[in-house]
């Protein structure tokens, strides 16, 4: 029966109170371990379409007729729009129609100086409208000013050109610290305590305190942020590289206020997200508004510079960090002042999360600051706070061991928390301690490590933990079609973003089923064609799918033994589904599709809903990873030889998928330790790293040896499946991992991201300069 | 009229000049298998064989291949390597993927058994966000089966 409950929900680590309708969930979790097809290495369903270049992206989504978009965004990081005048770009070869921002939209400029006033629709069929994402006073370079279609990307971005704005360029607000002390924010500072610090710094026989900086990153997702939008009489198809179809459909039907069926979001393949295509974005409201003044199917995708400049980002934080523990290593006090610098827009994420949960420390106390700036609008990105708040907090619990003369791996356990402190409850399930021995052997490498260091190479080992999210939760839907041949369809309207989520289902599927894997498809991607279905963020896709598609899967599997038992004049309860068979404890089997073949064109349609999570328990994800690095002492050149991940993400569906996740999170996180970072002149607040030769993703040439293990052990107490998501803790500890095992090597603090040369040179002089000192002084 | 051999097949073509080799081969031929990710010649997505040598699509111009044998990933569907990256796991989103497989598809054609160093050499010039490179290692050193 389905129930209607109030419950938190929780997505990317923020929380929020709401109604959900949850259906039990009846059945039983497998046992532990690999079973038939759940558990064992599986190469991805879609493996083949996406290599040969068959799978149709977005990107590679065209139709008759198909105008493309050019937009105008701001080059000016705050700037009024003084005139506008379309009449050189309305005139240019190929140009449809043009948007401009709306009247009356903005505070401040009335609407002869906004230019609104220059173009007023009239009758001419080439007028410019408005639309409510274009704004004539950008508070961020990049902001979307105005927009073209044609019949080519080419003449739309050579028109482009040609719309003359007369510009007043206002100074930009671009430090966060001076944001704060300004109390430009987005929102009220986020203020945390449990216990009493000041008593907890008191306690300390050693205090230490540090501040970290981390960078501002950009997602850089292959496929770029874009739309296709297509009016089919009063339907309007949005065809999106997106990670929440359902999020698009209500986003774009309220904005353009159509009731939600009249609007079908298409995702099939989609190019990577990565936490910055959670909504609709500027690009899908400016196709929609240029699809229905032309009458013609319209191409909205952003260039790599403008992905670069206007489509989200991983913000800037600033750390003010202490921490206090006796002698014996036990943590008496943890304290932080978190700085995000989100931008003009956002979210301020929890940088303070991982200081609240991941130790047993009674007296902790945080305050998160969102300082709003005029740059461009963060986005989730992979574990968004978590990152850069474990960064701090797990450099920090080196730099306190190193005080306290204690090994690293040992303060952890030390302070290892039993339950959640920050609300009390237990934990549905952790073995983060099972990460911390399966992490010894990795550890015990640093001796041999250390003694391979040759001038000017210097070689260490660093180690850090990870807590995270990522147990998904209701509302979540599919459904399972079993047709007379006996293969069966998963139908549900998600989003495979890249991580394997379609293979993950096509295995729950079948292992349900008892069919061979390559008798089950899977249909999804389209809001027309099945059930609403998680959001692809949060590492919620399989904690919230899979439970919904094995409930699926047992309720088309339970309506065929029906069908079974009455034809083979047997009870039900003697009936399985094995191998594509129908079996019964007697021996006899009957291959799947002579019971199905009964229904001639008919079907078997099984539902299937996500349950609800457990009551009064707190679901988190953890592991560790162990980092071994060499450092140029003379130049500050950083090299990761090699990093061991340890994860508990509880039943791991496809191990072969689930490695090559923590591959990418580590990879992406060596990128976030070394190389990566947007750049902003400081003066105009413009993006200097737009291209991809000047933002530096890591390349094959970066990969050190990874070495990945699960713990695999179902959490019992979560859906029936107990698995939990796994896209983003991979991503957590590897930047905190890199730094201490560069202070292993060193004896330097890299407090700041990424570690350039600079920051590494820096480090060495000030851990030089203190040796110095210390070494006058004894 | 512009003449492209492409995958073996001869086409006509209307292109402008001026437009590059990537947006004719997608847009116009329909070969959307190559894809393009910076337009600028920085990520190797949009790579293709062009007389075997592997070349970024979106850097040249339509008109200067007449005559020469452009090969996409349409004309590789059925090399081994589509095997050993899928075997491999060697793709996530897939975004990368078929200028990853050009590429390697050009190193193997002359040296079927690259070292570690070599597939590094190689492939550096094709970037993957997912960070499936050492699926991609894995997938040249064993593509032979
Ligand atoms: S699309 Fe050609 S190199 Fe990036
Ligand atoms: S698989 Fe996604 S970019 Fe390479």
């Amino acid at each position: 029966m389905a129930r209607l409950i109030r419950t938190e929900k929780e997505v990317e680590g923020r929380y929020t109170e709401q109604w959900v309708v949850v259906e039990e969930d009846a059945l039983d979790q497998w046992p532990a371990g690999p079973l038939e097809t759940v558990g064992r290495d599986t190469p991805r369903v879609d493996g083949y379409e996406r290599a040969r270049g068959e799978a149709i992206y977005t990107a590679d989504v065209q139709f008759p007729g198909m105008l493309h978009t050019a937009v105008l965004r701001s080059p000016h990081a705050r700037a009024r729009v003084k005139r506008i005048d379309f009449e050189r770009a309305l005139a240019a070869p190929g140009v449809r129609a043009a948007l401009g921002p709306a009247s009356g939209e903005s505070s401040g400029g009335d609407a002869e100086a906004s230019g609104a006033g220059a173009y007023t629709p009239d009758s001419s069929a080439s007028a410019p409208y408005s639309s409510h994402v274009l704004t004539d006073e950008p508070s961020f370079a990049g902001a979307a000013v105005a927009a073209l279609a044609a019949d080519t990307f080419a003449q739309a971005a050579d028109a482009v050109r040609l719309i003359d704005v007369e510009w007043e360029v206002l100074e930009p607000l671009l430090d966060a610290d001076e944001a704060v002390a300004r109390e430009s924010l987005l929102e009220e500072p986020r203020r945390y305590e449990r216990g009493d610090l000041e008593r907890g710094l008191g306690e300390a026989d050693v205090v230490v305190e540090a501040e970290y900086r981390t960078q501002t990153l950009l997602h850089n997702a292959l496929e770029t942020h874009q739309s296709v939008c297509r009016w089919e009489g009063d339907t309007l198809e949005v065809y999106i590289s997106t990670q929440y179809i359902w999020g698009v459909r209500s986003g774009v039907a309220k904005a353009l206020e159509l009731p939600q069926d009249k609007v079908r979001v298409v995702c099939n393949f989609m190019g990577g997200g990565f936490g910055a295509k959670n909504n609709a974005g500027d690009y899908t409201f400016i196709a929609a508004e240029l699809a229905r003044r032309t009458g013609r199917p319209v191409r909205c995708a952003l260039t790599r510079r403008e992905e670069n400049m206007a489509s989200g980002n991983r913000n800037a934080t600033i750390q003010r960090l202490v921490a206090g523990a006796r002698a014996d290593g036990t943590l008496t006090a943890l304290g932080g002042e978190f700085v995000n610098a989100v931008g003009w827009d956002g979210f301020s994420a929890s940088t303070s999360g991982p200081m609240q949960l991941l130790y047993a420390c009674d007296n902790v106390r945080t305050v998160d600051y969102g300082a709003q700036l005029n740059t461009s609008p963060n986005a989730a990105f992979r574990a968004p706070g978590f990152v850069e708040g474990t960064f701090g907090l797990e450099c920090l619990l080196d730099e306190l061991a190193a005080k306290l003369d204690l090994d690293p791996l040992e303060l952890r356990k030390r302070n290892y928390s039993d339950s959640d402190l920050v609300d009390g409850r237990p934990f549905s399930s952790k073995r983060l301690l099972e990460c911390y021995r399966r992490a010894e052997p990795h550890w015990a490498r640093r001796e041999e490590v250390r003694a391979r260091s040759e001038a000017p190479w210097r070689r260490g080992v660093g180690l850090a933990s990870q807590v995270w999210y990522g147990g998904g939760g209701p509302p979540s839907y599919a459904w399972v079609r079993v047709g007379s041949d006996g293969r069966a369809t998963v139908i549900t309207a998600m989003q495979d973003i890249g991580t394997g989520t379609r293979t993950a289902m096509a295995q729950i599927a079948a292992e349900e089923l008892g069919l061979p894997l390559d008798r089950v498809e899977v249909a999804l991607g389209d809001s027309a064609r099945g059930p609403f279905a998680s959001i692809s963020a949060g590492s919620s896709t399989t904690p919230s799918m899979g439970p919904a598609v094995r409930a699926a899967a047992a309720d088309a599997a339970r309506q065929i033994v029906e069908i079974a038992a009455q034809r083979y004049h047997l009870e039900q309860r003697v009936l399985s589904l094995r191998g594509g068979h129908v079996v019964s404890a007697d021996g006899g089997s009957w291959p799947l599709e002579e019971v199905t073949g009964l229904l001639g064109s008919g079907q078997i349609l099984g539902k299937g809903a996500r349950g609800p999570n457990p009551a009064g328990m707190r679901v988190l994800t953890f592991g560790i990873q162990v980092a071994e690095v060499a450092v140029d002492v003379e130049t500050g050149e950083v090299r990761v030889e090699r990093v061991a991940a340890i994860h508990d993400v509880g039943r791991i569906i496809n191990p072969l998928g689930a490695r090559s996740q923590v591959e990418g999170g580590i990879i992406q996180g060596i990128g976030h330790t070394l190389s990566e970072q947007r750049l902003l002149d400081p003066l105009s607040g413009s993006v200097l790293t737009q291209t991809l030769d000047a933002y530096k993703l890591p390349t094959i040439a970066d990969v050190p040896e990874l070495v990945t293990e699960f713990v695999d052990e179902p959490d019992t107490h979560l859906t029936n499946l107990g698995a939990k998501g796994l896209g983003e803790p991979p991503i957590i500890p590897t930047a905190a991992a890199i730094a201490n095992a560069i202070r292993d090597a060193t004896g330097a603090d890299v407090r700041s991201l990424p570690v350039t040369r600079e920051e590494m040179l820096r480090a060495l002089r000030e851990a030089r300069e203190r040796e110095t000192v210390a070494a006058r002084t004894s | 009229m512009l003449e492209l051999h492409v995958n073996g097949g001869t086409y006509r073509s209307g292109a402008a000049v001026g437009r590059s080799l990537a947006e004719t081969l997608r847009e116009e031929l329909g070969f959307t298998g190559t894809k393009i990710a910076c337009n600028e010649g920085h990520c190797g997505a949009c790579t293709v064989l062009l007389d075997g040598v592997p070349t970024l699509s979106c850097i040249t111009l339509a008109h200067t291949v007449a005559g020469r044998e452009v090969t996409t990933i349409e004309g590789l569907r059925e090399h081994p390597l589509v095997d050993a990256f899928v075997r491999a796991d060697a793709l996530q989103c897939g975004f990368c993927t078929p200028g990853q497989i050009v590429s390697a598809a050009a190193l193997v054609a002359t040296n079927p058994s690259p070292s570690r160093e070599e597939i590094r050499h190689a492939m550096s010039g094709n970037l993957c966000r997912c960070g499936t490179y050492p699926r991609i290692e894995e997938a040249i050193e064993t593509w032979q089966g």
